[in-house]
C-alpha cells in the first residue's frame, strides 16, 4: 500500500502518512527567513522577496525576529562586528534552524577575501551553513535553487529518529 | 580670494604658522602648535569665512615618513576653497581638535583617528568611531599586521588545501 501524504484512503477526508513525512513536508514549506542584509546582496534578496519572483509562494517569508524564523538567510558582508552579532542571533533561534549562505561575501569572504582586515572569510567559520549560493551577487532566481536546494535536503530528514 | 591672499592675510594675523611650500602645491602647510588660532581665523575673518568643513583626511606615509591630516575648507558666503595640510610625526605627535569650530570635524577626527592612528588633543569625545573597541591598532597604518584571531574567530584566509 501507497503510504505517501497525498494518497486518498477510502474516506476522502483521511490521509495515511508517515509522521515523518508530515513534520517534513510542514517544515520544508515554511522557510520563514530570518534577513541578515548586510552588503549589496541584500538587494537581490529583496528583490526575490518582491512580486516579480516572490518568494512568498514557497512558503518563504522574511522576518525580522529570531524567535519567529526558521532558516537564516544571510546575504551581504559579515564583518567581525557583525559577526558576533550573527553568532548571538543564532543560538537564540529555536530548532529546527537552517542556515543559506547568499553571495560569496558570506561564502568565503568574497573581494575581501585576501586584504579585508575587518571581514569574516566565510561565514560558515561561527555558524554551520547548509546551502551555499555562489555569486556577486547571486540572481533572485540562484536564490530559489538554494530555497528549493534547502527544501529537498528538509524532505530527506529523519525528525522522529535519530541519524545514526 | 585667490590661495597667495590667503596666505598672506594668515601670515600676518599669525606669524609663522604657515610652513613654506612649492607655489604650485595648492595647499597650506600649518604647525600644529598654531592650528587652533589659524582655524579660528579662517572661520571668523570677515574676507576668508570658511564656515564648513567638507572633509578631513588621514594619510600615512609610511614607516619612515610622517602622519598628515588634510582639511578641506569651503566658504559658503564666498565660494571660496583651501586644503589645509597638518603633518605630525608617528610617535607621539598631536594635532589641536577644532571639533569646536566646525561639528564635521567630531567625527571626522574620531575616524582619523580610528584607522590612522593620529591623535586630536581636546576633541570632546574621543573613542573610535567604526571598529570595535576592543580593536588593537590603526588598520589603514602601512606597518599595521592583520591579527590571527579577533575574538576567537579567524581574521586572515586560511589557505591551507587550496594554494
Ligand atoms: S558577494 Fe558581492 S554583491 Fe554580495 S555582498 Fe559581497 S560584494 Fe556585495
Amino acid at each position: 500500500m501507497d503510504l505517501s501524504l497525498d494518497h486518498r484512503f477510502e474516506k476522502d477526508n483521511i490521509l495515511v502518512g508517515k509522521l515523518d513525512d508530515l513534520i517534513n513536508w510542514a517544515r520544508s514549506n515554511s522557510q520563514w527567513y530570518f534577513q541578515f542584509g548586510l552588503a549589496c546582496c541584500a538587494i537581490e534578496m529583496i528583490a526575490a522577496a518582491q512580486p516579480r519572483h516572490d518568494l512568498e509562494r514557497f512558503g518563504a517569508m522574511p522576518r525580522a525576529s529570531p524567535r519567529q524564523s526558521d532558516v537564516i538567510l544571510v546575504s551581504g558582508t559579515v564583518t567581525l562586528t557583525m559577526a558576533t552579532r550573527v553568532k548571538r542571533l543564532y543560538y537564540q533561534m529555536a530548532d529546527p534552524k537552517y542556515i543559506i549562505s547568499m553571495g560569496s561575501c558570506a561564502n568565503s569572504g568574497g573581494p575581501y577575501w585576501e586584504h579585508g582586515y575587518h571581514v569574516l572569510k566565510g561565514v560558515d567559520l561561527i555558524i554551520p551553513v547548509d546551502v551555499y549560493v555562489p555569486g556577486c551577487p547571486p540572481r533572485p532566481e540562484a536564490l530559489i535553487e538554494g530555497l528549493l536546494e534547502l527544501r529537498k535536503k528538509i524532505r530527506e530528514e529523519t525528525p522522529l529518529r535519530k541519524v545514526s | 580670494m585667490e590661495l597667495a591672499e590667503i596666505i598672506t592675510r594668515v601670515n600676518t594675523a599669525v606669524p609663522g604658522a604657515i610652513v613654506p611650500t612649492e607655489d604650485d602645491a595648492g595647499f597650506i602647510q600649518v604647525e600644529p602648535k598654531h592650528w587652533l588660532k589659524v582655524a579660528q581665523l579662517l572661520k571668523d575673518d570677515p574676507e576668508l569665512r570658511f564656515d564648513s568643513l567638507m572633509c578631513i583626511t588621514g594619510v600615512d606615509e609610511g614607516p619612515e615618513g610622517r602622519l598628515w591630516a588634510a582639511y578641506n575648507l569651503h566658504s559658503m558666503e564666498l565660494l571660496h576653497k583651501l586644503e589645509v595640510r597638518i603633518f605630525v610625526n608617528r610617535k607621539n605627535g598631536s594635532i589641536p581638535s577644532v571639533a569646536n569650530l566646525w561639528r564635521t570635524a567630531d567625527w571626522h577626527e574620531r575616524e582619523a583617528y580610528d584607522l590612522i592612528g593620529i591623535k586630536f588633543k581636546g576633541h570632546p569625545d574621543f573613542r573610535r568611531i567604526l571598529l570595535p573597541y576592543d580593536w588593537e591598532g590603526h588598520p589603514l597604518r602601512k606597518d599595521f599586521e592583520t591579527p590571527d584571531y579577533y575574538r576567537g574567530m579567524p581574521v586572515p584566509k586560511d589557505k591551507r588545501g587550496w594554494e
